[in-house]
């Protein structure tokens, strides 16, 4: 079953095109992960997907709604962490889950979700006294409070100690294992290649690459080979390793040389979205 | 329905629990009332001084419940992205918005009555003896200033200083209306600008109700006046409010 659906979206902001054409497919229970620099569309693309934007052109199905036109149950079933969202301060962690469950027709257990996203020994803490970390995790809690089918996670780990990181990742792992569909931006590639199962790299409104971390990778056929000549670095980028290997090492026999730090590389995702997006500066 | 009154619960449950909005909004009518009762002393304008004070103060409650304390509310969880991350739920903005102008109506209807009892305890005032048409000025004051609360939290941007421009717009309007005592000693002029302010309207309806005894139905001018400001208010919050952050 496919969870979402978006055919050429499009929308502007007076001048501004934040999105030009983009099209994917999400399927249930797939950690799909929007990737790309700050202003490349995502969160736009995404709150057209939660139904807080209106589209200019495009076919958008969320579970089966126009989120423009959600049906009763839309939001029902999605879950939201928002890029910048604060709760009230003065309520407690377990009071601020009460009041987001109240919404919903069947919520999870309060308490099991406060142990779900790590905060239990924060349970009667006012939100006021909760760490960055800490906050971001009450922010996942109540979005799942409501036991949504699709959680949307806009940049769930911007600002995060290495550690907060680590811990929110097994989170959101967590979620695919409860089968939830995942939609998450970042502009992280590690943290797309660590819990997406598929990815959109996004640039200047549209997307340029779209498919499994490994796919990225693959589909690129230019593989680097260096070395060092007289204390020169070489760089070698070739779509026919086996040949052009072939030919340096039995040039450098022939001449009784050593190959200096020979080194055969496939990109990595990084290289892959690093190129791309110097594309884009360069366009 | 079950919504509502989950949030209406909500409401409250915010509102009590931020101390500092309880006690700027809900605290400071009856700290004045106690102040300015202890001052002034003998009759003002033929009726006891406690007495026309209270009837006054009753306005006040309301323009700093319902007006100050909801837009200033409003504007911190808009700032908050509370409103937007609310939005996203099954929680529709209508059901919210009566929720919280019910919310406010009780606040406001709490202030009233512990105005009352501290006026009959502190001051020997006596209960209205027109409890209903107290109950009615109670519902319309907070339905008409509650309208322009959400009007003008669409006008104010961000939730620095929004306290501070809507006390510069409540402090001097209660004084010029007569919600801090009565103003007929004031120049003319002063007393003209009141007029024209709406929080005039419901110090009438009180005086009336409370000070002579005449029924809420009788002042078919004052109602007529904050309905209309009422009206103002819906139309401004129709174009101007938002339910996402405007300072992100």
């Amino acid at each position: 079953m496919t969870a979402i659906a978006v055919r050429g979206l499009r929308k502007s902001y007076g001048p501004l095109e934040a999105v030009r054409g983009v099209d994917f497919d999400i399927e249930e229970g797939e950690v799909f992960g929007l990737l790309g620099p700050n202003g490349a569309g995502k969160t736009t693309t995404v709150e057209i997907l939660e139904g807080y934007r209106s589209r200019d052109a495009g076919e958008v199905s969320v579970l089966g709604s126009d989120p423009q036109k959600p049906r009763r149950d839309f939001r029902e079933r999605i879950g939201v962490v928002l890029q910048q969202a604060q709760l009230w301060q003065t309520l407690t962690v377990r009071e601020t889950h009460r009041v987001f469950a109240g919404y919903y027709e069947h919520p999870r257990d309060v308490d099991e979700v406060i142990d779900l996203v790590g905060l239990a020994d924060k349970r009667d803490a006012r939100v006021q006294t909760l760490s960055g970390g800490q906050k971001r995790r009450l922010d996942l809690g109540v979005a799942l409070v409501g036991d949504p089918d699709l959680v949307f996670l806009d940049e769930p780990t911007t600002g995060f100690d290495p550690a907060a990181r680590r811990a929110a990742w097994e989170m959101i792992r967590s979620l695919r294992s409860l089968g939830k569909t995942v939609l998450l931006t970042t502009h992280y590639l590690d943290e797309a290649e660590q819990l997406a199962d598929r990815v959109a790299v996004m640039r200047q409104g549209v997307v340029v690459r779209i498919g499994t971390p490994r796919e990225l990778t693959t589909t690129e056929t230019e593989v680097e080979i260096r070395y060092r000549r007289d204390g020169e670095e070489v760089l070698v980028r070739t779509g026919d390793p086996t040949r052009a290997l072939h030919e340096l090492t039995s040039e450098a026999l022939a001449r009784g040389e050593e190959l200096e730090r020979l080194e055969v590389r496939r990109p990595t995702l990084e290289d892959v979205y690093l190129s791309l997006v110097e594309e884009a500066d360069e366009a | 329905m079950r919504l509502y009154l989950h949030e209406l619960r909500t409401q409250q449950l915010v509102y009590w629990r931020s101390r500092e909005a309880a006690v700027f909004t809900f605290i400071f009518p009856l700290l004045l009332f106690v102040l300015l009762g202890s001052v002034y002393t003998g009759r003002i304008y033929g009726v006891p001084a406690p007495d026309a004070l209270l009837a006054a103060l009753i306005s006040y409650g309301c323009a700093t419940v319902c007006f100050a304390g909801l837009s200033i509310a409003l504007v911190v969880r808009r700032e908050a992205g509370i409103l937007k991350r609310i939005r996203a739920t099954p929680l529709r903005p209508p059901v919210y918005m009566a929720a919280a102008l019910c919310s406010t109506m009780l606040t406001f209807a709490a202030v009233t009555v512990v105005l009352f009892v501290l006026g009959r305890v502190v001051f020997g005032t006596p209960f209205p003896s027109r409890p209903g048409s107290v109950i009615l000025m109670v519902v319309l004051g907070s339905l008409c200033f509650a309208a322009l609360g959400v009007g003008i939290a669409g006008l104010i941007r961000s939730s620095d200083g929004s306290s501070a421009v809507v006390n510069l717009i409540v402090l001097p309007m209660s004084f010029l209306t007569g919600a801090f005592g009565p103003t007929r000693h004031y120049p003319g002029f002063l007393r003209a600008i009141g007029d024209a302010l709406p929080l005039k309207y419901l110090v009438n309806i009180s005086d009336a109700v409370y000070l002579h005894q005449h029924s809420f139905w009788s002042q078919g001018t004052s109602i007529g006046v904050l309905a209309a400001w009422g009206v103002a208010g819906v139309i401004v919050a129709a174009y101007t409010f938002g339910w996402e952050p405007r300072s992100a």
